[in-house]
């Protein structure tokens, strides 16, 4: 058991150490000392409102990797969750903006909003893959780009928001007040954490968590989640056993998609301007996707790649003020993954060739059929 | 016959595997010009022995003569300069790909880098000319039928100069004009001075065509002898074994009670194959019907039948009286049928997962492994200590992953777990491929006491000890049906070899 | 598994029923292919001039909209052809669109720093080590081939948005997201005698400019679209228009393109014959990487010259689609980019253009109806029809469809084909599955 989270962590942390020196090779290459970058980040990272803000800037990483992992785990590639949280964020932005509800119910309907455009963004390619066979990696990318030409539109036309005081881009109407989402800074403070102003831990973070709980019961302690799993490890067998694949394919996916649907609910809900514009933080569904492979599909595991790029994210903000280049994150989120998707495969393997050792010290007898004949 | 007559010549080859010695010193002797066949059922090592002279393999002792002069083969290619071809059972052909794109691959005609198709097709249409195949070079490979494709096969390894063709099962795919048109090629080629040697189960066949015949049985040669001087019968009862175990008779515990009934199915490839011809039979409760017959000849085809995993083009599957070939997978498995795969890893284990997860694999939906939605993780892992237990499974804990099992322990935790789940019908497909001999008779206990119980079980073995000793009706299949209907403690190993190998036939095919 | 076929084991084998076709539907079936791709492009030049005459959007066929089209079909083209050199090998590339941002960087910086040529040089060569990198952590590792295509993308990005700041600094021009303006331009040509080009210095007559303008039924429309298929063209637009028939003769006529296709269609029996299966899929995802890489060059230094951050724009994704429309075949992926570029042009010309794309694709969905109806598929052609019906009125409803739905037009075609055309697809048998070493036995 031990050794089991020992292998778990060793790949991911080959990684990381990959991506430092690689990173390091660039920042030289820029003529900076990476000792320098590392030490500044670092310090600037480990700030009480740094940390809020990578907390902050994990939660949607968390839930957009949470989205994807339903699909890896099945051996299904949702690549389309880019697509899905946009197009949900700016539904529920825009309808939710034409509700007056008290606070909780106007919140919870826009999240149901969320919810459902998520699920029929992901409708067609799910159909396409049952019934034409089609992959859903390319039937999702493709609906990525009609999300975008459709936001795009909505934004312009049906869902086009007033624009004034903090909101002067295109975007959609500003959510009243009910429809704001509680901070947590009541609770920082409980724990005796001096916040500074401005500083505010997203409320989101309990919907994280919770679904980060949801994902864990639902695919490890559930019969769906059985068949689920079996299905990624062994598609042949668990069709044996008499699993449907279609419609766990068809679950599977819409649940990815409805998952995906709240990603940009965070921000949305959680800090100003409190709607959809053109500014609208845009990557979380690819970064999800880098995070998922990184903590394996895993909610604890996803949990601390989430924090890992939010991390990366928000202490290379300093790196301006240096004069370094900050986009040297993004490179080592890249080499990340590269490196990790390797160091998995060779894990992998590893654990194959003792099995196979394992298997060769049976007894059996002469004659009957051998290994290759 | 000394070593310089012979096209090919094979001493003293032996070869071993982790736990198995697959060829223990054979012999066998090829004279030029002949059509000399290797019989011998699965499992005997003559699929080894081939993939040796082929290259494939290195043997661990003997010695190899093709021509009078010794070689190493370290690979294929080796084999090849020697001028060996091998014509796998599984083709190897790129469909998309026209004949000649495929005859060409690797030895190329080029003129610089460009390839000199021309000069193939000419080479590929003087090569069918002479050995009397009718080929089209620019034709793609997907359009061709499975004899044509085998003679893609043939003229590829005869397009590097091979003058000993080594043919693995080659009848297996091919229907009976296929077959004729195929000796005719073999005539042709052997009158061109090109050796063949020819693997096979089929006795019947390999007497119309073969010059000479060895034997090859749990490793070793039994006896290499003239075509014309014995019969099938003779060979039958050389492949099987002088000696059939007894079968051990308990009472009968067979009721009138049908629990499952085959009426005429007919089970079809996509390229038009018949892969069960109007198969019938009836399976009783506290009755196991045993199924003998050389892989490959439609027992894969029966199973997925019988659990929907393929459809059925014609007839009935009845259960207990209900007919179930409309229902799914699950909902046959949901009425009690029970199944132990032949191919343990592909068909019956989720290797990276715990073994107490595999042992909900097509029960999960059922207590103690599941209520309502909710694994009951704790119901499973008692279940699954329970059948460690009984089964004897050796392993630490149920929480190891089931890669980490010895193939006989995995193949123990899936008897367990499918016979504890009180099945109706259990399909048990060589359940005890693998084990030990102590673990083997305890799972034959198991079966006896769950079919005096009522259990209805349809056995697939190749293990003619487990065949006869557990079935109370055999029935033998050949080719995609039944041919014989025997009594296990009265058929001979001459009659059965002969059924199994198609040279009788109680139940002659429309 | 290939993007275009099921992942997962289906339960049944569909039995396809040959169904019995009108007698001049036969004939159309059993032309050669070359033929009859004739036939198919004579229709649609027909379509289009019904579409222009009963819109009067006169952009349709002009020379400006078919010249815009190929300016913008070159990238996807370029894309489309390094899918096919990976996927005919067996490795599925969806990195390409990092491989092309690559393109774009360096393609910019090496035309700001050396001149045009070297531009393009570097380009391709950035494309290319997005290549390499692909093929060692899929060929190599084993990593699965997606998840490695989607870790380029993100490197791509990365790697193109740091090289820009630490070299576009203060006072060179350019910026975080963009390089600075190139001032050097690659010269461009006419086709001499048909479009006004150059010949020995005599500048030759304008014959397909002089047709578009009579304003003929037809043949004004051929010489329209002719004329801007062949004036005004960059170099590298003919180098790009070259590699078609190159790749195909490269893929079908020479040893190394046989051995690249039987890697990607059995790669066992590839390697039983002698083949070094690892070296000839390194090869060709290296020179997948190194068309997405002329690709990008392309659009930094010809269709613009400037490099933008996201100037690609998920042309790689489209190129894909066009490969598959392609049916994996150079010619057929340059119809699909051709295809893709030329709805991409008409969303730039004019509002009326884009409506009249309505009509246009009204009628084709009634000839596609038509045909499947005659060949007897009943489901298809009611869903044809529905589909003719609901753009026609779309059309006659409306005045003007929102520039932001064509942008997405290639994307619904595609999973139109997709979802329509899976039987006629023919994808390299053993695309997508990793190979080991000696799985021969």
């Amino acid at each position: 058991m031990i050794r089991r989270a020992a292998v778990a962590v060793v790949a991911p942390a080959l990684a990381i150490v990959l991506a430092l020196a690689i990173s390091s090779l660039f920042l030289l290459l820029a003529g900076v000392s990476p000792a320098e970058a590392y030490s500044s980040m670092w310090s600037y990272g480990t700030q009480s409102d740094s940390l809020v803000s990578t907390v902050n800037r994990a939660i949607p990483l968390y839930i957009s990797a949470l989205a994807v992992a339903l699909g890896f785990k099945m051996g299904l590639f949702n690549i389309g969750v880019e697509g899905q949280y946009r197009i949900a964020a700016v539904v529920s932005a825009g309808l939710g903006a034409k509700l007056s509800l008290p606070g909780p119910l106007h919140v919870g309907a826009i999240l149901v909003i969320a919810v459902v455009v998520g699920m029929m963004w992901v409708l067609i390619p799910a159909v396409l893959r049952i019934t034409r066979g089609v992959h859903e990696v390319i039937a999702t990318i493709m609906m990525n780009a009609i999300s975008f030409g459709i936001t795009a539109w909505l934004l312009t036309g049906p869902l086009q928001g007033k624009t004034s005081g903090t909101s002067l881009i295109l975007g959609t109407d500003r959510l009243p007040a009910s429809a704001h989402f509680p901070n947590l800074n009541r609770l920082v403070e409980l724990f005796g954490v001096e916040l500074r102003r401005g500083s505010n831990l997203d409320g989101f973070l309990i919907i994280a968590v919770l679904l980060g709980i949801g994902y864990h019961l639902l695919v490890n302690k559930t019969r769906f989640g059985y068949e689920l799993r079996a299905t990624g490890y062994n598609p042949i067998a668990t069709r044996v056993a008499g699993v449907n694949s279609n419609a766990t394919i068809l679950k599977t996916l819409l649940l990815s998609g409805g998952v995906a649907g709240l990603i940009g609910m965070a921000y949305l809900l959680g800090s100003s301007p409190y709607r959809y514009d053109t500014g609208f933080p845009q990557q979380y569904g690819f970064t999800g996707i880098a995070v998922a492979l990184l903590g394996r599909n895993h909610p604890v595991g996803i949990a601390f790649g989430a924090l890992l790029f939010g991390f990366m994210d928000r202490s290379s903000q300093i790196l301006d003020l240096h004069n370094i280049p900050k986009e040297i994150v993004v490179i080592m989120q890249g080499v990340i993954v590269i490196s990790v998707v390797i160091a998995y495969e060779l894990v992998r393997r590893y654990r194959q060739i003792q099995e196979e050792k394992a298997v060769s010290r049976e007894p059996v007898m002469a004659g009957v059929e051998a290994a290759s004949s | 016959m000394s070593a310089a007559t012979n096209a090919v010549e094979l001493r003293g080859i032996t070869k071993r595997f982790p736990g198995v010695i697959a060829n223990n010193n054979v012999n066998l002797a090829v004279t030029p010009g002949e059509i000399h066949a290797v019989v011998g059922e699965n499992g005997a090592g003559k699929s080894t022995l081939m993939k040796i002279l082929y290259g494939m393999q290195a043997p661990d002792e003997g010695e190899i003569f093709v021509d009078g002069t010794a070689q190493r083969f370290r690979s294929p290619t080796d084999a090849i300069a020697a001028g060996i071809g091998m014509v796998h059972q599984h083709f190897m052909l790129a469909d998309n790909f026209t004949v000649a794109e495929n005859i060409i691959l690797g030895d190329e005609p080029t003129r610089g880098p460009v390839l000199n198709l021309k000069a193939a097709r000419q080479k590929i249409r003087q090569l069918a000319a002479t050995y009397g195949f009718n080929l089209n070079p620019n034709a793609l490979v997907e359009t061709l039928g499975v004899g044509d494709r085998q003679r893609v096969e043939i003229l590829k390894v005869l397009y590097r100069g091979a003058r000993v063709l080594i043919l693995d099962e080659p009848t297996a795919v091919l229907v009976p004009q296929e077959v004729t048109e195929l000796f005719e090629n073999l005539r042709v080629l052997v009158d061109e001075g090109v050796t063949v040697i020819f693997i096979s189960h089929k006795l019947d066949e390999v007497l119309s065509i073969a010059n000479t015949v060895t034997v090859i049985r749990a490793g070793t040669t039994v006896t290499s002898v003239p075509a014309a001087s014995v019969n099938a019968h003779q060979l039958a009862e050389l492949m099987v074994g002088a000696e059939l175990p007894t079968p051990e008779r308990g009472k009968s515990t067979v009721t009138e009670h049908q629990c499952l009934a085959l009426n005429n199915i007919r089970v079809v490839a996509p390229d038009g194959r018949q892969l069960l011809k109007d198969v019938s039979m009836t399976v009783n409760s506290g009755e196991i019907v045993g199924i003998a017959g050389v892989e490959g000849n439609g027992q894969s085809e029966l199973i997925s039948a019988i659990l929907g995993l393929e459809p059925i083009v014609g007839g009935d599957i009845v259960l207990e009286g209900e007919s179930i070939a409309a229902l799914s997978t699950r909902a046959r498995r949901h009425r009690g049928i029970g199944y132990i795969p032949q191919d343990r890893h592909r068909e019956g284990l989720l290797l990276e997962a715990p073994l107490w997860e595999n042992a909900m694999l097509g029960h999960h939906h059922k207590e103690p492994f599941s209520k309502g939605w909710w694994i009951n993780a704790a119901g499973a892992k008692e279940r699954t200590e329970n059948i460690v237990r009984t089964f004897d499974v050796r392993t630490p804990s149920v929480d190891v992953a089931a890669y980490a099992l010895s193939g006989g322990n995995q193949q123990k935790l899936i008897v367990g777990r499918e016979m504890s789940a009180d099945p109706t019908l259990l399909i048990a497909a060589h359940p005890t491929r693998g084990i030990d001999v102590g673990a083997q008779a305890a799972i034959w206990e198991e079966l006896r006491v769950a079919r005096s119980q009522g259990l209805a079980v349809l056995l697939i073995s190749a293990d003619l000890e487990e065949l006869l000793g557990l079935s109370d009706k055999l029935l033998v299949i050949y080719s995609g049906a039944i041919v014989a209907e025997l009594d296990p403690a009265e058929v001979t190993p001459e009659i059965l070899g002969s059924y199994m190998t198609g040279v009788r036939n109680e139940r002659p095919a429309s | 598994m290939s993007l275009a076929e099921p992942s997962l084991p289906s339960g049944t084998t569909e039995t396809v029923t040959p169904r019995r076709a009108v007698a001049p539907l036969r004939r159309l079936q059993e032309m050669p292919a070359r033929q009859r791709a004739f036939v198919y492009a004579i229709g649609a030049i027909l379509l289009l001039s019904l579409t222009r005459v009963l819109s009067d959007a006169h952009q349709l066929t002009s020379p400006g909209t078919s010249g815009a089209a190929l300016r913008l079909a070159v990238p996807l083209g370029m894309a489309a052809l390094g899918g096919v050199f990976s996927e005919r090998a067996g490795v599925v590339n969806i990195g390409l669109e990092g491989m092309m941002i690559l393109g774009t960087w360096f393609g910019a910086w090496g035309a700001w720093q050396f001149g045009p040529w070297q531009g393009i040089a570097l380009g391709i060569l950035g494309g290319a080590i997005g290549g390499l990198i692909h093929a060692i952590a899929t060929v190599s590792f084993g990593v699965d081939q997606i998840i490695s295509g989607v870790a380029i993308n993100i490197l791509g990005l990365g790697v193109a948005r740091y090289l820009s700041v630490i070299t576009y600094t203060a006072g060179t021009g350019g910026g975080a997201t963009q390089s600075p303006q190139i001032t050097q331009k690659i010269s461009t040509v006419n086709l001499p005698f048909f479009a006004g080009g150059e010949l020995l210095g005599w500048k030759s007559p304008n014959i397909l400019g002089w047709l578009d303008r009579q304003d003929w039924f037809f043949v004004s429309d051929v010489g329209g679209l002719l004329q801007g298929l062949t004036s005004n063209l960059s170099l590298v637009t003919v180098l790009a228009m070259v590699l078609f028939p190159a790749s195909t003769w490269l893929l079908w006529k020479t040893r190394f393109g046989l051995r690249l296709r039987s890697v990607g269609e059995n790669p066992t029996a590839a390697e039983s014959l002698g083949i070094a299966v690892y070296r000839v899929k390194y090869v060709a995802v290296v020179i997948s990487g190194a068309f997405a890489g002329l690709g990008g060059a392309y659009l930094s230094l010809v269709a613009s010259n400037i490099y933008r951050e996201g100037q690609t724009n998920g042309r790689g994704f489209i190129g894909l689609a066009a490969m598959i429309f392609g049916n994996w075949k150079p010619y057929g992926a340059a119809v699909g980019s051709g295809l893709f570029g030329f709805a991409d042009a008409l969303q730039l010309r004019n509002a009326k253009a884009v409506h009249a794309l309505l009509l246009l694709v009204a009628m084709v969905a009634l000839v596609f109806a038509i045909k499947a109806l005659l060949e007897g598929r009943l489901r298809q052609g009611l869903f044809s029809l529905l589909a003719a019906i609901v753009f026609g009125l779309w059309y006659l409803t409306s005045e003007e469809v929102p520039s932001q739905f064509t942008s997405f037009t290639p994307h619904v075609v595609t999973l139109l084909v997709l979802a329509f055309a899976t039987q006629r697809l023919r994808p390299p048998a053993k695309v997508g599955e990793p190979y080991r070493r000696g799985e021969a036995h």
